[in-house]
Formats: C-alpha cells, structure tokens, sequence
C-alpha cells in the first residue's frame, strides 16, 4: 500500500465530514495504479486463452462468450459484482467445474494452445499444472509439513526430490518459513487465519505448478494480513502466472498487470492493461462500475 | 405497589409477571422430571442387577444381608465364574462357568464386525464419495430401511435363507470343492481345508451356527456403520476436497487421505455403536446360533451367546430365588457391564480424535 493511498484516505474523511457519503471524484482518485504499469510493457507469451466460452449451470449461463488472452508471468485480475461470473472463469480454466454436476461447457479455453476441454486431457493432470488458492484459507487438518508436501506426494513425486527441501522452499516461497520454522510438526489449523492463506499458496506452490488461481484469496483475511498476500503475489509473478478473482478493485489496481472487468451476465466487458481499466476504459459500464455507480 | 411503580417505573414487577415466573418455574420441574426418568431408571435396573446378582455369588442379596441378618454363603465362587468351561446352571449337575457363553457373544460380535466394518465403511464411502446425487438419494432410504427391520425378521431371514443356502453351501464347498468345480481353491488354500479333512472340524450344519450368527448380526449391523459414517464423512468440509482436487489428486486419493482422517472420530463411534449393538443383540442371534454353550472356534458349531441365556431362561420354568434364576442377573450385569465399557470407549475415542482434528 502506497503512501498515496492514505494521504487520499485523510482527504476522504476531511471531505466526508459533512454529507458523510465519499463523492465519486475521490473514489476515482483514490483507486491509482500502483505499479505493473511497468511490467505490463514487455510483453510475453499468452499462457491462457479462451475462445467464445459458455458456461451453465442447468439452464442459468454464468459466462457468456468469453474471449481473452492471458499473458504468462503476469498478474491478471478479474473483477465484476458478485454473481458475474468471474469466479467460474477462474474454475473453467483448471476445470474445477467438473465437480458441479450441472455445470457444461461450450466453446473453447486453451492452456498453452491446448484445449483443456479435449477428450485426452486427464483433468487430474491440468490441476498438478495449474494451482488454485481458495476465498477462505483451507488447510488440511494436518501438520503444516505434510500440508506442503501433500501435493508432492499425492503427485507420486515425494520419492523423486528432497521433500524437507522442497516444504522449505515453498515455505519460503510463501514468505512464511520465518514464523513456522520450528513448528512444522504442528497442526496448519494451528495458525492465524493470514498465515493459512500463506501456508495455501506454500501447498500450491510446492508442486511447481504454471499457473496460479485465486479466488478472492483476501477476502476472509484481515487488513494487514491481506497486504502481506498481496506482497507475496507481486513476488510470485516472477515464477508463476497468477490469475485473481477479487471483489476490492483497490487490491486490483494495487497488483495486476491486466484486469477483465465481467459484468452482470457472465460477460466479459473490458480486459486490458490495468492501469487503462482504471484510468481510461473505453465501455462506460466499466467506468460506471469503478467509479462506484454500478453494482 | 404504587409507590415501587412511581419510584422504579414498572422496573420491580407485577402480578402478571409474577405469575410467568411461576409458570417458568413449573416448566422447569416438568422438563427435570422428565429427565430424571432415565436416570432414575438406569440405576434401577443396575441396582436390581447387582442385588440379584450378589445373591447368585453371595446366597443372599445385598439388601438382605443388610437388613435382614441373612449370613453370607457362598455359592457360587467368582473363580469357578470365571474360568469354568462349563455353562450349565439349570443341569442336574450344574456348572457355572460363564465363559462359554462370553465366548458366544464375543465370536458373533467379533465376526459381525468383521463383516459390517468393512462393508460398511466402504458403503460410505461410495455414497459420500463416489455416488452421483441422484443415486445416493435413491441408496439411502434403502439403507435406513434395513437399519428399522425387526430383528425378529432378521432371525427369520437367517433361519430360511443364511443357514441352509449361505452357510450349507459354504460348507459344503469347503469339504469338497471339487465336486463344485472349483478345486482351484485347494491348491491356493490348502491351510483352509486342512482341519476339516483330518477331521478336526465338522462341518455337518445342523440348525443353528456360529457362522449364520455372525453373518445376520453382520448384515443388520452395515446400516449402523455405513449411515453414521456417511454422515461423519459428509461433514469434511468440502474446502478440504475441493483444496485436495485442486492439487491433482485423484478421488481414492482424497477420500483415503483426506476425508477418512477427517471423519475418523465419526467412523469409530458408527464402529462401536455397531459393536455394542452386537454385543446386546438377542432375537436374530438366538434364531441363528442356537442355545448349546459350547467353546468352540468351529463356525459350523452351534453356540449360545449371553443374551441367547438370557432368553431360553426367562421363558424357561426355574423358580424365583433358585441358583439358576438368579444365574440370569449376573450374566445381565456382565452384559450390562459390556455394553457400558464399549460406550466408555467410544466417548473416550471420540473425544481423542477431536482434540486431533476439531
């Protein structure tokens, strides 16, 4: 979090003193784009891509002929009110959806130009490739080492490496190492609700997957712990692609490269580089959505 | 009263409110009345127990000896009790050792849990786990079925179909597998064979068996283990699954790893629930297994479990105050006794692994 942020917040309160509602003017300021301006620039290989992609569940559509480019190593955000259908996209892509029994697919969605929808992809597979963090943290009622080394071994690959190493690093990875070092043997549920969230994205992290999902992985967190995660992603980009649903279009702004604003309906409205989904968007729904005069 | 409501403003109470708090008070000791019901019963019938059974050891109840001034003969020892071999207190020449009619109820509920663990638990699994909504909509009820079956009918069950189609067949197979065309099983099994054709088991099964007792014990027992299970196992929060799945494991993977340590306090206590009703069972066991306290390890043998004594007694003729009357209360305070130590266990059980998985 910048210092900008919280010099807006002071002049927020100075200025909501006597209606007592923010106007829209400082709303529009206070969301400023943090950085990933800079690494939006280079651009890289598109690691996820959808072509026209429906999604129902029994006869509701939740997405609607989605069409979008994901660009590797990059964070990308997905924001839209609730019920828009961001959170299946996010689900489509590792196709958690197949565990909804109403949920059907049309249309395609490749992962490095492979549609994961082909009758020879193993979903099992797709998920040892692409990792998912969760809305509220999750850990396994196990120690925090076998949390981590959970993936590894259910990946049948605990024999192949050095799996002490392998928990250090993606607790470290997970910029949790420091805090749990003497108490792997412990119980993960033992740990506060941000240091969960950590010790989730050290076990999605440990078995080296491609691409990281998140959906909404702050929400449950308090402030200070969300901003830890928030860090943490910034760091992750580096290895990973990560790919985050969130409802706070702050926490967008402040880490994604490019942002997909879905709107009411399962429609994809508006993606593009961050800062000109925040600055300048071209649809006026999207405007009217950050500006908070919509949903 | 007028001066309180001016003072306190209506703050002290009146008559309505009064009457509330008496009508409050009435409920209360309706509701406790109520309760103490069971408790009060419980220790009845543990006290009729252990005075009648104290005058099985002692010649005389407790209550007796106490008021009465009755001397303290003994009549049966605790040593012949509990190591005799030899169950027979209303024979022209009794023997009072209980262990072969422990040793009943132990085989049925060993063999019974032998069997509806296994398939009960994987029972539950698939419902929880593997089945389709739809189809585990339309198993369930099924199940909860079974689970309110008479047990009388279960001892019909056992006396028209286990004993002369399962358990004959069984036997006769093992005895001559050839003649079935299977002669394959002699040579993976040859161990198996063995006793029965040197003779050291007669596999001749007549109308009751130890095998018929343990498998209609067994098979009323699955709906126990399985519904209980299920339920323990649908309770894992379904986070955990979809965090499992998520890693790329695959279902047996997260049901083993995940869902089964995560239910486990549950599926123990279905476990004990079914022991302990095992333990207790009469009407279907008697049907199955029979009324001859033999000690015996033959499963084509006829046997008598506890509860099958308790049954041929109490519709027997034995007077009040006999010996072998009196034999009744202390086999019901070793059943009694039984049945609490397995529900001692199971709270013990359960709350270990809560403590371990919350």
């Amino acid at each position: 979090m910048s210092s900008n942020t919280s010099n807006e917040r002071l002049a927020d309160e100075s200025t909501t003193e006597t209606d007592g509602t923010p106007n829209d003017a400082i709303i529009e300021t206070a969301i400023s784009v943090d950085r990933g301006a800079s690494r939006a620039t280079g651009r890289t290989e598109t690691i996820v891509r959808a072509e026209g992609l429906d999604v129902y569940y029994g006869d509701d559509q939740a997405l609607d002929d989605v069409t979008i480019e994901i660009p590797e190593h990059r964070v990308t955000a997905m924001i839209g009110p609730s019920g828009c259908g961001k959170s299946t996209f996010l689900r489509s892509i590792n196709r958690m959806n197949d565990r909804i029994s109403a949920a059907r697919v049309d249309g395609d969605l490749y992962f490095r130009e492979k549609n994961v929808y082909d009758d020879d992809v193993d979903p099992v597979a797709l998920r040892r490739t692409i990792g998912q963090v969760f809305q509220s943290p999750n850990p396994f009622p196990k120690s925090i080492y076998d949390n981590v080394a959970y993936g590894l071994r259910v990946q049948g690959k605990a024999d192949e490496v050095d799996l002490d190493a392998a928990v250090e690093r993606a607790l470290r990875g997970a910029a949790l190492w420091d805090e749990v070092e003497d108490q792997l043997d412990e119980s993960g549920l033992d740990l506060s609700g941000g240091q969960q969230q950590r010790l989730c994205i050290a076990r999605a992290i440990a078995t080296d997957p491609e691409v990281i999902l998140m959906d909404e992985p702050t929400s449950a967190l308090d402030p200070v712990a969300a901003s830890k995660i928030e860090d943490l992603i910034d760091e992750l980009v580096d290895d990973y692609t990560v790919i985050i649903v969130t409802h706070n279009m702050q926490q967008a702004a402040r880490i994604s490269d490019k942002t997909a604003v879905f709107l009411t309906g399962g429609e994809l409205v508006e993606f593009d580089d961050t800062a000109t989904i925040f600055e300048d968007p071209d649809d006026d729904r999207v405007e009217d959505y950050i500006t908070g005069k919509f949903g | 009263m007028s001066t309180e409501t001016q003072s306190g403003s209506g703050i002290s109470g009146d008559d309505s409110l009064e009457a509330a708090h008496e009508k409050n008070r009435r409920v209360r000791r309706v509701l406790f009345g109520c309760a103490a019901v069971t408790v009060v019963t419980t220790a009845a019938i543990f006290l009729v127990l252990f005075d009648n059974a104290a005058s099985y050891f002692f010649g005389a109840r407790i209550s007796e000896v106490l008021f009465g001034g009755d001397s303290i003969v003994r009549t049966v020892t605790f040593t012949e009790f509990g190591t005799g071999t030899r169950w027979a207190p209303d024979h022209a020449t009794p023997a009072h050792g209980v262990l072969p009619i422990v040793w009943g109820t132990l085989a049925i509920t060993i063999g019974a849990g032998l069997v509806s663990i296994p398939i009960g638990t994987a029972t539950a699994l698939y419902l929880s786990e593997y089945a389709s909504s739809g189809t585990r909509n339309r198993l369930k009820p099924i199940l909860e079925i079974l689970a309110g079956i008479p047990t009388i009918v279960y001892g019909y069950f056992a006396v028209s179909f286990l004993t002369p189609v399962l358990v004959d067949g069984i036997a006769t197979f093992l005895v001559n597998p050839a003649g079935r065309g299977l002669d394959s099983v002699s040579h993976i099994a040859p161990g198996l064979l063995e006793p029965l054709a040197s003779g050291m088991m007669d596999a001749s099964v007549g109308r009751y068996s130890m095998l018929a007792g343990i498998l209609v014990v067994g098979t009323m027992t699955i709906p126990m283990v399985s519904s209980i299970s299920e339920d323990a196992m649908q309770a894992v929060p379904d986070d955990l699954r979809n965090g499992a799945y998520a890693l790329g494991a695959t279902k047996y993977q997260v049901s083993t790893r995940i869902v089964l340590p995560a239910a486990v306090s549950g599926i123990f206590a279905s476990y004990i629930l079914a022991l302990s009703r095992a333990i207790g069972e009469t009407m279907a066991v008697t049907m199955a297994a029979g009324f001859n306290a033999n000690l015996t390890a033959n499963p084509f043998d006829e046997i008598m479990t506890m509860t099958a004594y308790l049954v041929s007694m109490a519709r027997g003729t034995s007077a009040v105050g006999t010996v072998e009357y009196q034999s009744l209360f202390a086999v019901g305070l070793l059943l009694f006794l039984m049945t609490l130590s397995m529900n001692l266990l199971n709270d013990r059980l359960k709350r270990r692994f809560q403590e371990e998985y919350r």
